[in-house]
């Protein structure tokens, strides 16, 4: 039965790489390989779930193969299935089946048609991978897919501006989200020396031996595991991205914004919930997140003169009701509570249209026209207040700006001194010679090494801000994310016994995305008569499929993403970072967001958005 | 810094950027019009040579589509030549012809609007739209809002208008709308004007219009849409007061706001800054070869059309033998009228069938039963003085609690999700296996419910009602029966019953559901009208006084009202009780012929879906097109106008053995009765802006769909309960979605008339309006003389003759195999 779990991973995965071999106009074809797929996966998980409750829900855990591994480290695919699990599949496999029929018809002729299914499956997959995941490393593959699944849909109208702009900030929120497991996954590998399973957690007695001798460690993993479900399910402070999100077909809102990505934060806390059951202080925080979620955004959907928007804010608002029950503990309650909200949100955006219709018919047979009078005594203000913050969405969506974004642009100027020439004179000399020292003779005194450690990080760290801010050559940019992953190596050769095979497995994937990359970037600014700087959007997909294509997976491979060994590289970097070195494995896992922030970028710039001669997609069908 | 001698009249600049705005009307009330009609004062391809150079449109398909439709076969050769031979004479020939079909060109198309606002980026690095627009759109689409937020906007200012309510916002809370202080005391400051702000903006007076413009047209559909507001502020059923200058006015203190935000309080403005003035919008403009090129293959690829048509329509030969009619039907004057029209004679030949605008000649105000409000039942430009009420209604409107505000509240909402969020599931499941009608439907049938009464007839006791006198009198009556029936040549030989048919549609998720139902009902089912006109001229009274006039009208005849729905296909018949017993034996017949008849249209609508197989029984495709009327995941109920080409006034037989597809507006005119073309007069001054209007927006929407169509319907977000736009901080999206016009041939309305040129000349010279239509080209104007046959052309303010090129149509007896294998547009054909 346990091998019933691998068809939810293979079913869709079958589905999206057949899906990625069909060509673009066979309309019919993808459309019933995507109902096949998630109409099969619907089936089994029809039957599997009758059969695993009539053997009274046992908790299942499947461990798999070990992707790597030496002595102290083991990186392994492992799953997990209980209640928990078995209410996200069932209702996961409910809506995307539902979903996936209903866009068969809706984007008919769309151009794009394609995309949007293969979006579609692999979004699925790694929804299934996230829920059913067994421990961390699992999940991290799973998140990742889905961060960049939505990307891709949010921007699936990609000649137009805004949707492309929003798919960046969204997948930027993500990637905070992101860096809340890597910090997670990182102390965790302090605190039980090992890759814990989630099964592990749910053995009280292990855990609180574990904990009780280092409360803070536990404290911050928590912590982390908060920041990333907040910034998935659209808390606070992150949730002003939920409507700016939905700016693509509206079922691929209403699945994704309306229903299961959105309730992912709130699964990750389910999961989670025995390591931190009996930290008092984490469930006061998220009891009092997902309260002060609920009122604000409450107060936000209140104004909304959007129907999107307003069901958007309404949906979060009651995602922070489940955040509030599951901290005090009424897990059954919270998944009830997600089903409901997932397919009552997912209706209200698919029927969002029809409210013209129906409200304007109402008002008709019901208006009672507004006779406010003007008052302006204390209370009024008040209200008028609120109502004018409400508007101003609590300046949510700036918070993250002015605390995160606009520190890094302020860095602009000061690394202007990074340029081509500087990188290769100055850098790659630097680095051969901070080469020479750690492998081949390295300086004795931890304590030096731990600071030119820090030091080379930091560079590190400069040169991904750099590559972030960077306006004018796309190349510039990316040769610095690479070359930032390498200094990202040479530091941890300083501070811990990082052996030449490790770094193999780390940089052969850079290295490798890295040349792709560049290629490609170097192929298209032949091609193109104008430049390709990066401080406008460019819109290239329409006239390079194949290159946008192998660029964006070569950007994948460079950010760590689970398609190149560096996904596995970047774990085993922070394993190699004690747990007392706070510093440094916040600049690494700093470099690591700001990484994929930029790659994505450049990707976005050079590819996306509206290009200059291309107004509108000339009707695939001539009828 | 010199000083300026242009000077800056506030009034002046705001007109002139009124007229360019999009002058699209709020969702319910979606009207179709010109997109350009701010250039239709000049000839047709100068008005798009103007547009495309200062604001940067497609105007016309590109120069590859045209190229491909050449390949296909879809443009003439023939007549690709002769259009050169015409305007650039044969000395030219080669290389015209070369540069059509080989030459390469550059088609970036480059604006002059925007150019002068680009500097904010270069000199201050400062992007204003992405910091202005967001907040500026939530403060205005908040204001405006119909009924989606569940707070109000604070203190509407109901009288003051926009900028009153945002100064009382701004005094009465503890958070200001400004993030500098500047901007606030300026916005509470009196003196402040679009103009002492522009002065702080732009310094320069000379560049303030363009900036102005600039600034506009960054966000033309919110423009658009408060300017339309201004002037119609009763299109919104909670009407608010909006003025364009106090949306530009606090725009600009938004800009002031930014860069204050950004620069402290010292900035240069930018007209100083700049040192090369950018291009004046509306200096000369020059014509460019590609510009040459594509007029010409626009004038190819619409004669290749016309020229069909024309052969097809003198090729006919009339002979009038006066035939007992089974029955006779007055339909709307709407393209999708016409196909159902051929049908049901082609079901029927005894039958005769006419058209005219669907309000059928009465004009008035309808109240539905327990309804706040009152809809027009008439053209838009037109203002009745009449109220029709509907008493009696029996059926309900139901209630769907997904669109209820309860969800949106957070205890209630937790209540909510979990015990009707498993009832979604279930709705969704239903929704997609088996769609049926539901309150999300906009429902042709439901605007007037069929066992109602309505109060028609005038009662001299009663008062009139917000200056509306309700009901009509007999004479009233009267006039409107004749003046109809007499324009559209039925004065005779009357069948023993006549239907009036009027037109609705139904959809559901659909936000341009009002484009969907009857243009010369305002929007709305034309149900009421076909009612109302059948009452009329049913009412003994009416028809003595009639008879008085010498308009006889045998007793035995009755007229009966009906509407057809163009989504589902289907027809339904009011007040049937009160047909005479002999009537009532052949309506019998007559319904049965009636929804053959729909099958048959259904059937042919189908073919342009490819999601339906039309090879199967009519019953099953049917069902399948009633289906997708009531689909949430269906953005294409029906097709509309696309195709539209053509507009014909003249008697039936002009185009009884033609098949025109679906392609036609028609209007059902006898030129023998209208000898001084009176009647033709008002059709034209009707059919000219309407249908003009129609196919003028279609073929802008399709030729620039990213500009002035609506974009994707897919993933419009509903706005207030009165605009799309896309996503959360996009501008809003007037035109038409991609999804309605995708399968329409971009070209402009062939009018063919038949009568003589000379009256037809005069006629059309006695309205200004209609005149402009005609001699700029924006419609095109055929005649065809009813005793010679000859075909002649409007052209430069006379007719010309024009000899077809296409001698021969295709002849076929039967239509179905052809419908079967064309997806795409079906050639004229001449029928027997």
């Amino acid at each position: 039965m346990e091998n019933t779990i691998h068809l939810f991973i293979v079913i869709p995965l079958v589905g999206f790489i057949t899906s990625l071999l069909i060509p673009y106009k066979g309309e019919a074809l993808i459309s019933k390989v995507a109902f096949t797929a998630v109409g099969l996966n619907l089936m089994v998980c029809m039957a599997f779930i009758p059969i695993w409750a009539i053997q009274r829900f046992p908790a299942l855990n499947i461990k798999d193969l070990s992707i790597y591994q030496t002595a102290n480290y083991d990186f392994f695919i492992d799953f997990y299935f209980d209640e928990v699990s078995a209410i996200y599949l069932l209702v996961g496999a409910i809506l995307t089946f539902l979903v996936t029929i209903y866009s068969r018809y809706y984007l008919h002729r769309e151009s794009g048609y394609k995309r949007f299914f293969s979006t579609i499956l692999f979004f699925y997959l790694g929804f299934n991978i996230t829920i059913l995941s067994g421990n961390f490393e699992t999940l991290f593959i799973g998140w990742e897919i889905l961060g960049i699944s939505s990307f891709l849909l949010i921007a699936f109208y990609r000649n137009r501006h805004l949707p492309v702009k929003n798919a960046v900030k969204v997948f930027t929120i993500y990637r905070i989200g992101d860096v809340g497991i890597l910090l997670a996954i990182w102390m965790s590998h302090h605190l039980w020396h090992e890759n814990i399973t989630f099964q592990q957690l749910t053995n009280y007695e292990l855990v609180q031996k574990v904990l009780s001798s280092h409360y803070s460690l536990g404290i911050f993993i928590s912590l982390m595991i908060l920041i990333a479900a907040a910034a998935k399910s659209a808390q606070l402070p992150f949730s002003a991205w939920l409507p700016r999100a939905m700016e693509g077909p509206t079922p691929s809102s209403a699945i994704f914004y309306g229903s299961l990505s959105v309730h992912i934060g709130a699964f990750l806390l389910m999961r989670t919930f025995p390591f931190w059951e009996h930290q008092f202080l984490i469930r006061v925080l998220i009891g009092g997140l997902g309260l002060s979620t609920t009122v604000i955004t409450s107060l936000i959907a209140r104004v909304q003169p959007t129907i999107k928007s307003q069901i958007a804010y309404a949906s979060a608002a009651q995602i922070g009701i489940i955040f509030f029950e599951i901290a005090i503990g009424l897990e059954k309650l919270a998944l009830f509570h997600f089903a409901g909200n997932a397919f009552f949100r997912t209706y209200q955006l698919l029927i969002s249209p029809s409210v013209v219709t129906y409200l304007i018919r109402e008002q008709f047979y019901n208006f009672v026209p507004d006779t406010r009078k003007i008052k302006n005594n204390t209370y009024q203000k008040l209200r008028n207040t609120i109502y004018l913050l409400s508007l101003k969405e609590w300046h949510l969506d700036s918070v993250i700006f002015r605390f995160f974004f606009k520190p890094l642009k302020k860095t602009r100027k000061v690394l202007g001194f990074l340029n081509l020439k500087n990188l290769l004179y100055f850098f790659v000399p630097l680095y051969l010679g901070g080469f020479y020292f750690s492998y081949i003779n390295q300086p004795a005194s931890p304590e030096i090494r731990y600071y030119l450690a820090v030091g080379i990080a930091f560079l590190a760290l400069l040169m991904v801000v750099k590559a972030f801010n960077e306006r004018t050559s796309s190349r510039l940019a990316w040769l610095l994310i690479a070359l930032a992953h390498f200094f990202i190596d040479l530091s941890i050769t300083f501070n811990d016994q990082f052996n030449a095979e490790e770094t193999f497995v780390y940089l052969s994937g850079v290295f490798f995305s890295g040349i792709l990359g560049y290629g490609c970037l170097h192929k298209i600014k032949a091609f193109e008569h104008h430049g390709i700087g990066l401080n406008q959007f460019h819109g290239l997909v329409h006239r390079y499929r194949l290159i946008a294509f192998l660029f964006l997976l070569s950007s994948l491979g460079l950010a760590g993403f689970p398609i190149t060994s560096t996904f596995f590289g970047e774990d085993i970097i922070l394993t190699h970072i004690h747990e007392d070195q706070m510093v440094l494995a916040f600049i690494v896992a700093l470099t690591f967001i700001i990484t994929g922030i930029s790659v994505i970028r450049i990707y976005a710039r050079i590819f996306l958005g509206p290009h200059i001669q291309f107004f509108q997609e000339k009707p695939e069908l001539t009828a | 810094m010199e000083s300026n001698t242009i000077s800056f009249d506030e009034q002046e600049s705001i007109q002139r950027l009124r007229n360019y705005l999009p002058a699209q009307a709020v969702l319910k009330d979606f009207v179709h019009h010109n997109t350009l009609h701010a250039f239709q004062k000049l000839p047709f391809f100068e008005a798009l040579k103007k547009a495309s150079t200062i604001f940067g449109y497609r105007v016309t398909l590109s120069l590859e589509e045209f190229r491909t439709l050449f390949q296909k076969g879809q443009i003439s050769e023939a007549i690709l030549d002769q259009k050169i031979l015409d305007k650039k004479g044969r000395a030219k020939f080669r290389y015209w012809k070369n540069s059509l079909l080989e030459r390469d060109y550059n088609n970036v198309v480059s604006s002059r609007i925007g150019q002068l606002r680009e500097n904010w980026k270069a000199f201050y690095k400062i992007n204003l739209n992405k910091i202005v627009h967001p907040f500026l759109f939530r403060i205005i689409s908040s204001y405006l809002d119909q009924g989606i937020a569940i707070r109000k906007f604070p203190l509407t200012g109901l009288e003051d208008g926009f900028l009153e309510a945002l100064i009382e916002l701004e005094k009465n809370a503890y958070s200001s709308l400004f993030k500098t202080r500047r901007a606030k005391t300026l916005l509470l400051d009196s003196d402040t004007t679009i103009s002492s702000l522009l002065k702080i903006l732009i310094g320069d007076e000379s560049l303030f219009e363009q900036y102005l413009f600039d600034q506009q047209f960054a966000h033309p559909g919110w423009s658009g849409m408060v300017n339309n507001i201004e002037h119609n502020p009763n299109s919104l059923l909670d009407p608010k007061i909006v003025s364009l200058k106090d949306f530009i006015l606090f725009e600009l203190l938004l800009e002031i706001d930014a860069l204050d935000q950004k620069l402290g309080e010292n900035w240069e403005p930018l007209g100083y800054k700049i040192e090369e003035k950018p291009d004046e919008l509306f200096s000369t403009i020059v014509s460019t070869e590609l510009s040459e090129v594509l007029e010409l293959w626009q004038d190819a690829f619409e004669w290749t059309y016309y020229d069909e048509v024309l052969a097809g329509v003198r090729a006919q030969t009339i002979q009038e033998k006066p035939k007992e009619k089974s029955f006779q039907a007055l339909f709307c004057i709407d393209d999708r009228e016409y196909s159902f029209r051929r049908n049901i004679e082609r079901t029927d030949p005894n039958s005769e069938t006419f058209a005219t605008p669907g309000f059928f000649g009465v004009e008035f105000y309808f109240q539905p039963e327990n309804s706040k409000f009152y809809t027009k039942a008439c053209p838009a430009p037109v203002n009745p003085n009449y109220l029709v009420k509907e008493v009696a209604r029996k059926s309900v409107h139901q209630k769907d609690f997904h669109y209820s505000k309860h969800a949106h509240f957070p205890i209630r909402g937790w209540l909510i999700t979990q015990t009707m969020g498993f009832w979604s599931a279930f709705k969704l499941f239903i929704n997609i296996f088996k769609p049926s009608i539901s309150p999300a439907t906009a429902y042709s049938f439901q605007h007037m419910d069929k066992h109602s009464k309505l109060s028609l007839e005038r009662d001299s006791a009663q008062p009139t009602e917000g200056g509306l006198q309700q009901g009509f009198s007999i004479e009233e009556m009267a006039e409107r029966v004749e003046n109809t029936l007499k324009s559209i040549g039925l004065v005779d030989n009357f069948a023993p019953i006549i239907y009036i048919v009027g037109h609705g549609a139904s959809s559901v998720n659909n936000t341009h559901y009002a484009g969907y139902d009857c243009g010369a009902c305002c929007g709305r089912p034309g149900a009421v009208n076909a009612r109302a006109f059948s009452y009329m001229a049913n009412h003994p009274r009416v028809r003595a006084l009639l008879q008085i006039n010498g308009f006889t009208i045998p007793t035995t005849t009755q007229f009966l009202g009906g509407m057809h729905d163009t989504t589902r296909d289907e027809i339904e018949f009011y007040d049937e009780d009160l047909l005479s017993p002999a009537n009532a034996s052949l309506h019998t017949k007559n319904r049965a012929i009636f929804l053959d008849a729909l099958e048959i249209n259904a059937k042919e609508r189908a073919r342009r879906f490819d999601t339906i197989n039309i090879k199967k029984s009519l019953k099953k495709i049917h069902e399948k097109v009633k289906k997708r009327s009531v689909s949430l995941f269906e953005p294409r109920p029906e097709l509309n106008h696309a195709t539209n080409a053509l507009c014909i006034v003249g008697r039936g037989a002009l185009t009884k053995k033609l098949f025109l597809d679906r392609r036609p507006f028609m209007n059902s005119y006898d030129y023998r009765i209208d000898p001084e073309g009176n009647y033709l007069l008002s059709i034209l001054n009707a059919a000219a802006p309407v249908c003009g209007g129609i196919n003028l927006e279609y073929y802008f929407s399709r030729v620039d769909n990213a500009k002035l169509g609506a974009g994707t319907k897919l993933s419009h977000n509903v706005i207030g309960l009165f605009a799309v736009a896309n996503g959360v901080d996009g501008d809003l999206r007037p035109g038409l979605p991609s999804q309605m016009v995708e399968v329409h041939d971009p070209i402009r309305l062939l009018f063919v008339v038949e009568h003589y040129p000379e009256v037809v000349l005069k006629t059309i010279q006695r309205n200004k309006a209609t005149y402009e239509w005609f001699i700029n080209n924006w419609v095109h104007l055929a005649v065809i003389n009813p005793d010679t046959r000859e075909v002649s052309v409007f052209k430069g303010g006379s007719f010309h003759p024009y000899s077809p090129l296409k001698s021969e149509l295709p002849q076929i007896s039967e239509i179905f195999p052809f419908i079967e294998n064309n997806q795409g547009n079906i050639p004229v054909i001449q029928t027997s």
